[in-house]
């Protein structure tokens, strides 16, 4: 699906979390938003999502405005950066619950909802915990899970709020593979959040600098480090 | 090989930097001990040893006058009416506090806790000045049929001053650690409002919430003050378990008194046995939880 950021500004109180901003990703990209805390970055995902609403300006999906929808009406998969699991039902559960969360003339039969996650739980490479609860597993796991869960709901766009950041480093290497090959696999228009320059460089097609509720620069990662178009971009990226 | 016996010297025990040496923390056990035996164990045990005084045909023929089964049943509606709606109040007010951001929220939080800090006793002329026979709204009622004042709705309102804080106070400190990131998951899944109320935050907090009504039933059941002023005490009809064991031990019929005082004590204990018996039973569950 086609992301239109148009002239999108949030307001916390007399702090301006974004300044007007506007961006485009095309359809099926893989795009990161990369930025120092307090850069405005998750804010961004967060208007995309539907968590938050913009002060002024617009988000079209496909060229419809998708500015009032409500975060159910989105349709969004969106991982959390501590991945939110539901931790008093199963993995199995946790994944189902936005089809279970379907009206009854929409949701799919228990037989259905079954072999979508077991298909769900190959997807991600875990097939064998099901039944088992969020804290039984590590955080690589969880990560996991929770990107099966988004994915689930069959989503128009996945959302990603710094989806490696509580991982360490051999983990990280390796759920980065794994987000590619399901973004390759699924086709889906993905923007993650992150503050880590190598992980937006190696992961994504476009990255997005990010700083003080302003987009700096956007581009491919190749183009960025070759010409930083600010001081700003070229101190973060260390180039 | 000479490793080996080496090791078999005895090991040093070291002690880990919080630990206390044993002569402090056998005092700390004893004033513990002996603290909570003057104070709680000892009183206990005197009001069972006075209620069987006479033997336990008195006690238990005492309990079945009218008087002291009329008490028993008010009691026991009036927690069972007021206990429920503190618990959805207590709920609602948790929710309101701990998930949303708005003008007032500190003044709202004083408000929950006003209940600990006024007396009883000026609780209940509150409400007696609010809903008596001589107010403006007490007085429509009254005039229509539905005094609320030496009645069972004055009682109620008493009952649920007093304990309101008790579900709230229990819930915020949960639900503030417990953040909103899975609700706004749910929501993100295409759960509706009421739907991740029930599936999410529901299951997440029904310990806290748990022992919260089960704090606010013992005291509701146990309120004198604020009753003691709203009920007007009228035997059969007003007259709680606190209010009767105060008139029956005005007459000096401390058989009575004490039986029925033994009656709402050991409520209290199935209280807090029953959250014992349920902490045990699902110890692992909440050992999970408590560990994610």
């Amino acid at each position: 699906m086609h992301i239109e950021i148009d002239e999108i500004s949030k307001q916390f109180g007399t702090t301006a979390a974004l300044s007007p901003v506007s961006l485009a990703i095309p359809s099926g990209a893989l795009v990161a938003l990369l930025g120092p805390s307090g850069s405005g970055k998750t804010t961004l995902l967060r208007i995309l999502g539907g968590l938050e609403f913009p002060t002024a300006g617009r988000v079209l999906f496909d060229q419809a405005d998708a500015t009032n929808l409500t975060v159910q009406e989105r349709r969004a998969g969106f991982v959390f950066q501590s991945y939110a699991l539901f931790r008093h039902m199963t993995v199995f559960d946790n994944i189902a619950y936005g089809l279970n969360a379907r009206p009854r003339a929409q949701r799919p039969a228990r037989a259905e909802i079954a072999r979508r996650v077991t298909k769900l739980l190959e997807l991600i490479q875990l097939p064998d915990i099901g039944a088992r609860y969020p804290s039984q597993l590590s955080g690589g796991q969880r990560q996991r899970v929770a990107l099966a869960r988004a994915l689930a709901i069959e989503p128009r766009m996945l959302l990603l709020d710094e989806p490696f950041g509580a991982l360490d480093a051999k983990v990280r290497k390796e759920l980065r593979q794994g987000l590619r090959d399901i973004h390759d696999t699924t086709g889906l228009t993905t923007v993650f959040v992150t503050h880590d320059q190598d992980e937006a460089m190696e992961l994504a097609d476009m990255v997005v600098v990010m700083s003080m509720g302003k987009i700096e620069q956007v581009g491919k990662p190749a183009d960025i480090r070759a010409k930083p178009a600010t001081p700003f971009v070229r101190e973060f990226i260390g180039a | 090989m000479s490793d080996i016996t080496l090791n078999k010297t005895e090991p040093v025990r070291f002690r880990s930097a919080t630990e206390e040496s044993p002569a402090t923390r056998w005092t700390l056990i004893a004033i513990g001990f002996i603290g909570l035996s003057i104070l709680v164990f000892a009183p206990l045990i005197a009001v069972f040893v006075v209620a069987l005084a006479d033997g336990i045909a008195a006690s238990l023929k005492s309990l079945a006058s009218r008087d002291a089964r009329d008490a028993i049943r008010l009691t026991l509606t009036i927690a069972a009416i007021s206990v429920p709606l503190n618990a959805i109040f207590g709920v609602a007010a948790a929710w309101f506090i701990t998930k949303f951001d708005f003008r007032g929220k500190a003044f709202l939080i004083t408000l929950i806790d006003l209940p600990f800090s006024v007396s009883p006793v000026v609780a209940g002329l509150c409400i007696v000045l609010m809903f008596g026979t001589n107010s403006l709204v007490g007085g429509w009622l009254v005039a229509n049929g539905y005094p609320i004042v030496f009645a069972m709705p004055g009682i109620i309102l008493a009952t649920m001053f007093v304990t309101f804080p008790f579900v709230a106070r229990e819930l915020i400190p949960v639900m503030i650690e417990q953040g909103r990131a899975e609700e706004e998951a749910a929501l993100t899944l295409g759960a509706s409002g009421w739907r991740v109320f029930f599936t999410v935050t529901l299951p997440n907090i029904r310990w806290a919430l748990l022992y919260g009504v089960l704090l606010c039933n013992a005291r509701a059941m146990g309120e004198f003050g604020a009753v003691a002023v709203v009920s007007g005490k009228i035997r059969g009809q007003t007259a709680t378990m606190p209010t009767t064991i105060e008139m029956l031990y005005q007459e000096y019929l401390s058989v009575a008194a004490f039986s029925l005082a033994a009656v709402l004590a050991m409520l209290a204990l199935v209280t807090l046995l029953l959250k014992t018996a349920l902490e045990i039973r699902h110890a692992d569950q909440l050992a999970t939880m408590r560990r994610h």
